[in-house]
């Protein structure tokens, strides 16, 4: 039975103010993406300004690992996730059949805490000195962490508030592919970004609150007088490492399976062939989510774990590697004997699978647990996830919004300027990162403002690349804003090669997008 | 009646955007309070008015909606995802606290007893760890330089029972309400929330007694330090089911909740049970062994 749906909603700001459909929701998200991705990338800029040359030039080596912090924190949580997220509420009801996410208004809340828990990560700037943003990094390690100011509390609050938004958005993306999918599509049927969010949703819910609860002990640590991270009471340092990579280490997977899900459905489309192997892909996905959950002490080889310890994370971080292969084999097996077209979604998507091979090998090499002794804390380690993240998960994106663009906007972007934007964006990212692994390997520490003369060439390289691949970005934004204000028509179906339901709707697609499930041929 | 596979997504709503306000001022207030900023802590009692307002008028949307027959199976299942997810969350937080006591118990503590750094130091539990004040029997008056741990076999023994009781009850009422015997659900939700109550009020006498009588704070090395925050943890879970449990008892005495359309309840039968099993283990690991 087909029940008439208000399409009815208010203009203006009032509009997305109170809005709960997936579609506008999923805007929000990725325009707030996009908006820190400017400030991560500005944080990232002034970062390698400073590290162009030896010695310090205009930082002050604490502001500079403030700085850092504050980089690495907004990347990760302000732009990646929630990019993953808007292009789940954008694309999933999209593509599985169904007219809304399952829980709407909690998408809403789960996307409003996000720009809240920013403004309260920043506001730490605007304290002086040693009160300002936490200095340790990402991985706020005690005791350090234990010694900052008002700022630590501020961004471990912010932690706080990103935590429940994360744990909002995974159970309405795991209620949204469990219990909405059109009738007939069998969980093994349902498209690979929905699979692929689905195990990234579950893996959301078994660590996000892992970390939400150590920053509660570290807020305790600092505030109530408890000692859990403090040997003199009978705590030690290394629970928050275990508590966090228990959290971070499927957070990284975390960052990269929605990413495969975006790449495998471009490179069918721009190949003309379905998925190679789609169902050991599926099966792929869980092994790595579980070996994930239990590798966490692959961070932790110096950190003083007994041998048996190190062996076991070792053997775990390592065996990841299996899966992965067969992902990447599949993709390839893909593109084999395709009837290949280069698109800019392709060519990101194609350069995705390229520098995530590259990634992981460097990957392997920081699991085994000998090697990691010497890259331990080295721009290798820098290198590694910047090319997994700074290349890998945002070639995803970039591709992916590329890919459905035309398809949200109903307009085709400007081939031309994406090929730009493409190919200074490659360029950007390999004279960027690339020498950063030689940096690493030749023993410069990383989260340092100043370094040895041996190192000045391969910085320059660095820090030229990074301003490449910063500066490209405007014609990204360019790109967007002009295929939103005009453009040629996008067809419904806007690639020859495209499969699935979210080509059967209009472009740009209805408001409330299945009013009445799909059939499935 | 809507069909079964039905779903009509919500209109706009104002209390996302106002539910994620109150939470930031709630932070905010927070984090200047504990660095000494004055009025920080009416901000955050002010952001938690705006959130506890919010949610309280969210529910009631949605209560209203359910009740006007709104929601097919398809919104019900979705709902009920929902809630396991967040149950599921909740355990994962709890079990990750456990596994802090765990590691701290048997992997942290030999080896701070066994080195040369804290010489004369013995690693036995309770501890309070190398510098903090030593353990005396349990629920004895401490002297000084000493603290208490709590004993299993007082309080929290009578509270495992008055949860396990409380459990039974809080079934017996579902059942109540499958049957359709309405006194049934409401006695048993009744008896639920007055053992909850009691439990509650228990745990609080037990605090106070650890801070005048045991000198057992949350500043108390580990011990202290893993005890408040594992049952203050499952003291914030159990405040939140009887709240639920509260809301859910005016509701049926006002006639809500059929035998086939109960989300509702439902939801708050599965968090009491949760607060009885967790309990079940913070007795076994916290209190006892």
């Amino acid at each position: 039975m087909a029940t008439k749906h208000s399409s009815a909603h208010p203009g203006g700001v009032g509009r997305w103010l109170s809005t709960v459909n997936h579609k506008d929701v999923g805007s929000l998200h990725l325009w707030f993406a996009g908006a820190m991705f400017f400030v991560g990338g500005a944080l990232a800029l002034v970062i390698r300004a400073e590290l162009f040359q030896p010695g310090t030039q205009w930082l002050d080596p604490l502001f500079f690992n403030q700085l850092a912090s504050l980089h690495a924190l907004i990347m990760i949580f302000g732009v990646v996730v929630p990019a993953y997220l808007g292009l789940a509420s954008w694309q999933i009801p999209l593509m599985i059949g169904a007219p809304d996410m399952a829980l709407p208004r909690l998408n809403a809340w789960g996307f409003w805490l996000l720009p809240f828990a920013f403004v309260l990560l920043l506001a730490g700037l605007l304290l002086p000195g040693p009160n300002g943003p936490p200095a340790t990094g990402w991985t706020l390690y005690p005791p350090l962490v234990l010694q900052g100011g008002a700022g630590t509390d501020f961004a471990v609050l912010a932690l706080e508030l990103v935590s429940i938004s994360a744990v909002i958005g995974a159970m309405n993306v795991a209620a949204t592919v469990l219990n909405l999918r059109a009738p007939g599509m069998a969980l093994t049927r349902a498209p690979f970004f929905a699979w692929a969010w689905l195990v990234t949703a579950l893996m959301l819910l078994a660590v996000t609150p892992v970390l939400a609860g150590a920053g509660a002990l570290l807020l305790a640590d600092r505030h109530l007088g408890t000692q859990f991270f403090d040997a003199a009471g009978g705590g030690d340092p290394r629970l928050w490492q275990h508590l966090f990579w228990f959290f971070g280490h499927p957070a990284t997977y975390i960052l990269i399976l929605p990413a495969f899900g975006i790449a495998s459905q471009i490179i069918p489309t721009f190949a003309r062939k379905p998925l190679f192997g789609r169902v050991s892909m599926m099966y792929a996905t869980v092994a790595i989510a579980l070996l994930a959950l239990i590798s966490w002490g692959s961070h932790m080889y110096v950190a003083g774990l007994p041998l048996a310890g190190r062996l076991f994370f070792m053997f775990t971080a390592m065996l990841i590697a299996v899966p992965m292969g067969v992902v990447v084999f599949n993709w390839v097996a893909t593109i084999w004997r395709g009837s290949l077209s280069f698109e800019t979604p392709m060519l990101f998507a194609l350069a995705f699978v390229l520098v995530f091979t590259l990634g992981g090998m460097s990957g392997l090499m920081l699991a085994l647990a000998p090697l990691n002794i010497q890259y331990h804390d080295s721009y290798f380690v820098v290198a590694h996830f910047h090319t997994m993240l700074a290349a890998g998960a945002l070639f995803a994106v970039l591709g992916g919004v590329y890919y459905w663009l035309p398809k949200w906007t109903g307009r085709m972007y400007d081939e031309r300027l994406g090929r730009w934007h493409f190919w200074l964006s490659l360029l950007g990212f390999g004279l960027a990162f690339l020498p950063q692994h030689f940096l690493g390997l030749a023993g410069m520490p990383r989260r340092i403002p100043d370094y040895a003369l041996a190192f000045a060439e391969f910085n320059m390289l660095s820090t030229v690349g990074a301003f490449i691949l910063g500066l490209a970005q405007i014609l990204f934004l360019v790109m967007v804003a002009r295929t939103i204000r005009g453009g040629r028509r996008a067809e419904d179906r806007v690639w020859e090669g495209a499969e699935g339901l979210e080509w059967t709707l209009s472009s740009p697609p209805p408001y409330h997008s299945f009013t009445s499930p799909p059939k499935l041929r | 009646m809507a069909s079964a596979d039905h779903y009509s997504p919500p209109d706009t709503s104002p209390w996302p955007l106002g539910a994620a306000a109150g939470l930031f001022v709630l932070a905010l207030g927070a984090g200047l309070a504990v660095n000494g900023v004055g009025p920080g802590k009416w901000l955050a009692l002010a952001g938690a008015a705006v959130t506890a307002f919010t949610v309280a008028r969210w529910f009631g949307r949605v209560i209203a909606e359910g009740e006007r027959g709104g929601y097919s199976q398809v919104v019900d299942r979705s709902f009920r995802w929902g809630m396991a997810g967040l149950l599921f969350a909740e355990a994962v937080l709890f079990t990750a606290l456990l596994g802090a006591l765990f590691y701290l118990r048997q992997l942290v503590l030999p080896v701070l007893g066994g080195g040369d750094l804290w010489s004369g130091f013995s690693a036995d539990w309770p501890t309070a760890g190398p510098r903090g004040p030593e353990a005396a029997a349990p629920d004895s008056i401490p002297g000084p330089g000493q603290f208490s741990p709590i004993g299993a076999w007082g309080i929290p023994a009578i509270n495992t029972l008055i949860l396990f009781i409380s459990a039974g009850a809080v079934v017996w009422a579902y059942w109540g309400l499958i049957r359709d015997n309405r006194a049934q659900l409401i006695t048993g939700l009744f008896l639920t929330i007055a053992l909850g109550a009691v439990f509650l009020a228990l745990q609080v006498y037990d605090y106070a007694r650890a801070y005048a009588e045991l000198n057992l704070r949350p500043a108390t090395g580990v011990y202290g330090a893993t005890f408040f925050v594992l049952t203050g943890l499952h003291a914030v879970y159990a405040l939140a089911g009887v709240g639920a449990l509260i809301v859910l008892l005016g509701r049926a005495l006002k006639g809500h909740f059929l035998p086939d359309r109960h989300f509702g309840l439902e939801a708050g039968v599965w968090q009491w049970l949760f607060v009885s099993a967790a309990w079940a283990l913070l007795f076994v690991f916290v209190y006892w062994l």
